[in-house]
């Protein structure tokens, strides 16, 4: 089924021209078990009663939907937050690991690895292995583990093992680089618990379909707090892009604008080009022989050189438009969000919110109804920003 | 099960049948482009010592196959400024006596543009090219422009691989058939992988094609040990460790003259 937005990707696991599956022929019969294993879990009633009960028992779900008081007088808006900080690990990447650590037992898989950049998913994935009694590998790039000790430290209270990648430019893409290099060599009983929309077939789809849960839940609290109506603005940050893409997947059959906003040091689709990488096509950041370029942004989980595949089609299609916010940008959103409404966004975030507050009042007009999902909460970055303030 | 389209039989096919006609097995040395000055002429001195085919690697940016060492060749070669079409220049005046491949990442060739690529590797006199990320799935638009070109895409068959598949892989590679010796990344190992003999036995059921074992063959022993069942071995990363160590161009070609003599020596 291709014909209807945001539903599942062609049979070779394309959104439009993007997606696919370019991998090395060792993970190709692993993507399909994934590939079968998603399907089946998916189609399975008891599997969504076991996610839904750890998502809601543990998770923290459902998450709120915040209108801002004073930020909204303050813009000219009205702006509503989707309260992803609030969910257990403090951002939406846990609705993600819950699903693929339950995929990864069904499996018979006992042992996850992961990437991550500023840390979060890397947290959420040794949460998950520790909840279910899994082992847990996390790869982390050796110059985010400087700027995101604390979360490193978390990991390893969780009993996760950190590894530092020290190779290219020691970010989040060469953190995905080491979490397939492990995984081709310990395929048979380790999961690669992958934690944006991109990847090979079928990770993007699988991710989406799990943090789908976020813009489920805000349509229908959207529409509780908006008398019956859909908020004219849907905004999301993306790196890989999962909470946008959840975020959007429900609100693309409304009449909403749905924005992404890149870091401005990592805008795959403001600056990239059609290209293949990490098993997907999608747009990368790339020179002129291809070689893949190192995102620079004041966020580690932004610094990623390209962007999920469904993204790329839907900018392609023009049914979301993709933005930029810079890192001074950022800041100040950082420090006026948790001013005006007693909240410390993520840096990540903070990117859409920045976004937001600069076209509030110019592009979005004066009274329109916004929606940011806030996928994290900003503990993590507070040494990080106090730094970047003195 | 893809039936292979006719196909006139290219360089690398040829030449690897006719030496293994000749009861010879076949040794294929790779050497990742632009990694040092003088990369030519360690290409012709493992030619010299008896390579049989050579893979050159373009070095890609995120080469996720590859282990420690083939990234840290990688790394110095894009450090050194190594692009595709310099290789491509460089390979144009080399004249060896056996047919040459290129090993690079589908960004490459991507970027380039399927018979743009194809089209600059036949002009450079390449009979093969290696893409490693390019599943058989996805392999389609490459390898007609590559046939036209007369280029032989080798296509990669791992112990993972079901039975079904093999047999598709087998269809559609062209040269040879590389065996995937181990589940894992390049680099040189202790021991060859129970891994890689099954493999090639599973290739050889499959198809007529020359069958070579790489990724994890590292010592002329285990080279030796892998051809017991395959038609060759493609050796990488002890290679190339020995050229980032500072080995000469002859210090290399001893090396590979080790493996040759093993090889020869039988098993």
């Amino acid at each position: 089924m291709t014909g209807s937005l945001m539903g599942s990707p062609d049979p070779s696991g394309r959104f439009g021209e993007f997606g696919g599956r370019y991998v090395p022929e060792s993970l190709v019969p692993a993507c399909m078990e994934l590939e079968a294993a998603f399907a089946e879990a998916w189609d399975d009633p008891a599997f969504h009663d076991e996610l839904d009960a750890v998502l809601v028992g543990y998770g923290g779900r459902p998450t709120p939907v915040t209108e801002c008081r004073r930020l909204s007088e303050r813009l000219g808006i009205r702006l509503l937050l989707k309260r992803e900080d609030l969910t257990h690990t403090g951002s939406h990447k846990l609705n993600n690991v819950i699903g693929q650590a339950l995929l990864a037992g069904r499996m018979g898989k006992r042992r996850l690895v992961a990437e991550t950049g500023a840390g979060q998913h890397g947290v959420a994935t040794a949460t998950a292995a520790a909840l279910f009694g899994m082992d847990c590998v996390v790869y982390m790039g050796e110059v985010d583990t400087a700027r995101q000790a604390l979360n490193v430290f978390r990991m390893e209270l969780l009993g996760a093992e950190v590894r530092p990648v020290t190779s290219g430019s020691r970010t989040l893409k060469d953190a995905v680089n080491e979490a397939l290099r492990d995984w081709v060599a310990e395929v048979d009983h380790t999961h690669y618990c992958i934690g944006s929309v991109m990847g090979p077939h079928p990770y993007p789809y699988i991710v989406r379909e799990l943090q789908r849960v976020v813009g489920e839940e805000a349509r229908v609290q959207c529409r509780q707090l908006l008398g019956g109506a859909d908020p004219q603005w849907v905004v999301a940050c993306v790196g890989g892009g999962s909470n946008a893409a959840g975020t959007f997947a429900g609100f693309v059959d409304t009449d909403a604008v749905l924005v992404g906003v890149e870091a401005a040091g990592g805008a795959a689709m403001g600056h990239g080009v059609p290209g293949v990488v990490h098993g997907m096509k999608s747009y990368l950041m790339q020179d002129e022989a291809g070689q893949i370029e190192e995102a620079e942004s004041i966020s580690a989980g932004l610094d990623y050189p390209g962007i999920g595949p469904e993204h790329a089609h839907l900018a392609t299609i023009g049914r979301a438009r993709y933005e930029q916010a810079t890192d001074a940008e950022v800041l100040d959103a950082f420090s006026l969000l948790a001013r005006t409404e007693g909240i410390v966004p993520a840096l990540e975030p903070a990117h859409a919110l920045a976004w937001v507050a600069r076209q509030a009042g110019k592009e979005i007009p004066h009274g329109a109804t916004v929606l940011v999902t806030l996928s994290g909460r900003g503990d993590k970055d507070v040494a990080q920003v106090r730094d970047l303030l003195a | 099960m893809t039936e292979a389209p006719a196909l006139v039989e290219g360089r690398l096919e040829a030449h690897l049948r006719a030496r293994r006609q000749q009861g010879r097995k076949l040794l294929v040395t790779y050497v990742t482009a632009g990694v040092r000055a003088d990369w030519v002429q360690v290409v012709q001195s493992v030619v010299a010592a008896g390579a049989d085919a050579v893979e050159l690697g373009i070095p890609f940016s995120d080469p996720m196959i590859d282990g420690p060492t083939i990234q840290a060749a990688s790394v110095e070669a894009l450090r050194r400024g190594t692009t595709p079409a310099g290789v491509l220049d460089a390979v144009t005046s080399l004249e060896v006596e056996v047919p040459l491949c290129v090993m690079t990442y589908y960004n490459i060739v991507f970027r380039a543009g399927h018979r743009r690529f194809a089209q600059s590797l036949a002009s450079a006199g390449v009979s093969g090219a290696i893409v490693p990320d390019l599943s058989l799935e996805e392999a389609g638009e490459w390898c007609r422009e590559a046939d036209d070109a007369g280029v032989a895409t080798v296509l990669l068959v791992a112990p993972s691989t079901p039975e079904d598949r093999v047999a598709r892989i087998c269809a559609r590679s062209r040269g040879f058939v590389y065996g995937v010796g181990r589940m894992g990344v390049t680099g040189e190992r202790g021991e060859l992988a129970g891994s890689a003999r099954r493999v090639a036995r599973r290739v050889r059921a499959a198809t007529d094609l020359p069958v070579c074992i790489g990724i994890g063959v590292s010592t002329p022993e285990q080279a030796a040990e892998a051809c017991l069942d395959a038609d060759g071995v493609v050796v990488g990363s002890a290679l190339v460790r020995r050229v980032l160590e500072g080995a000469s161009p002859d210090e290399a070609g001893e090396f590979v003259a080790g493996v040759r003599g093993r090889l020869d020596a039988g098993a």
